[in-house]
């Protein structure tokens, strides 16, 4: 039985491991390879590392990093953060990257989505998207977060899922950082609506979230970045307690 | 150890590299058929899609060069799909080593399969040491069915063919590179395969 993943995402600034709490006081959390290395002993299913700095400021993601990433961690990343061509990503999987996430290129330019999973595969193509219930209705969000749209998250979903997608890591904005559980309702409406799989992100804080996103959510992946950092959640328990959950994991 | 993956254009070949580093071989990249005939071991990588993966392959001259080839060969994912007759992904004709047909998942499950699933029946060298049940990535949308060839089933909508072996060619759907340590033995495995070349 294919098993729920459990995803530490290390945010990148300059080389470092940040994480941004609501995307913007910025905690410095290690070596991202070091770190790695020891997600994946530790039990991490995958892991992703986004260069939370690169959209805003128009950097492009560390090939360094991601090439002594993939030299010494023998489990799967995705890469994320200003990735706006078919060449960043061409560049980025030649050095071991597995995956890319794009997330506001793909809305200002929704034929980079087509144009990646012709050319790499649509199961290294992950859309990334930063959405915000705004009295009722999601809306996606730009830019880390930003900048907000009109486009609504559902049908945004759709979209990406048509252009070729192979996943969608989803990013409440009302959640991030608060340590108060997963967008649950918003994550099983999207489960329902796309066949592709579908990673939680935002909100985090104890380990009921994670057995309740997997269950109420329905998430196939869930991602975290402070309670895995900082210690406040052993990967190992935690996959412990959902397997207590009949939640299937890899242990 | 004379060590060659085909490099084809098809996909993240370095993580492959790195794997068999972390394993103290130096994997030797190249596209050369006189570099890959001569080759002690052959891997036969591949991401992306089907039939652009086969026409760079035939680009190359690689389609008669790899069914041929008389060392241990392990396909990878998109290579052991087209080690097999044909696939439904872009109707692509495939080299036909392992006899059976490559179709799409329905969705009645979440496609791409992605994740980490167990590989199980395991009946080959190749998995010495490897315990059924043993966890591996995978990431795919597209499945071999199970045939005369099959020497590991995974369950996913129903079970399929996780690993194909026919003579000297090993095909794996899995990502081993990507497996942990477990995945890392079954590399090694390949490696202490013997050569008949």
């Amino acid at each position: 039985m294919l098993t729920k993943r459990i995803i530490p995402c290390l945010d990148i600034k300059n080389g470092r491991t940040v994480k941004g709490i609501n995307f913007v006081n910025l905690i410095d959390a290690g070596d991202p390879v070091v770190l790695a290395k020891q997600y994946a002993n530790l039990g991490a299913d995958e892991l992703v590392f986004l260069d939370i700095s690169a959209t805003l400021e128009g950097r492009k993601t560390m090939i360094e990093m991601v090439h002594q990433v993939a030299e010494q961690v023998n489990i799967p990343f995705t890469v994320g953060g200003g990735i706006s061509s078919v060449e960043n990503v061409n560049e980025l999987l030649k050095w071991g990257a597995d995956k890319v996430s794009i997330n506001s290129s793909a809305v200002k330019r929704s034929d980079l989505i087509s144009e990646l999973a012709d050319k790499f595969g649509s199961q290294c193509v992950v859309v990334a998207i930063d959405a915000k219930q705004i009295e009722g209705e999601w809306f996606v969000h730009l830019a880390g977060g930003t900048i907000p749209t009109e486009i609504k998250l559902f049908d945004w979903a759709q979209e990406v899922e048509k252009r070729g997608a192979g996943e969608i890591l989803f990013t409440s904005m009302n959640h991030d950082g608060t340590k108060n559980g997963f967008a649950n309702e918003a994550l099983a409406a999207l489960s329902s609506l796309v066949n592709i799989p579908i990673i939680a992100s935002g909100g985090a804080g104890t380990m009921q979230h994670f057995v309740d996103t997997f269950k109420e959510g329905k998430a196939d992946a869930a991602l975290a970045a402070s309670v895995f950092h900082f210690g406040e959640i052993p990967i190992m328990d935690l996959k412990q307690e959902l397997k207590r959950n009949n939640i299937s994991v890899r242990l | 150890m004379n060590l060659i993956i085909i490099d084809y254009g098809a996909g993240n070949i370095k993580s492959i590299q790195f794997a068999f580093k972390r394993l103290g071989i130096e994997a030797i990249l190249s596209s050369n058929i006189e570099e890959i005939k001569a080759a002690d071991k052959v891997i036969f990588p591949g991401v992306g899609e089907a039939s652009s993966a086969m026409k760079m392959l035939i680009e190359s001259g690689l389609h008669t060069v790899i069914p041929r080839l008389k060392q241990p060969v392990l396909g990878i994912c998109l290579g052991m799909q087209l080690m097999c007759n044909s696939s439904e992904e872009g109707n692509t004709q495939g080299l036909g080593i392992f006899d059976v047909t490559v179709k799409r998942f329905s969705n009645a499950v979440k496609v791409p399969q992605m994740g980490w699933n167990v590989i199980k029946e395991l009946k080959s060298p190749l998995f010495s040491g490897i315990k059924e049940n043993e966890f591996m990535y995978l990431v795919h949308s597209y499945y071999a069915a199970l045939c005369e060839e099959t020497i590991a089933k995974t369950d996913y909508e129903f079970e399929y063919s996780s690993a194909l072996q026919k003579d000297n060619f090993y095909g794996v759907q899995f990502h081993p590179e990507k497996s942990g340590l477990e995945g890392e033995r079954i590399l090694k495995n390949f490696l202490e395969l013997k050569t008949n070349n």
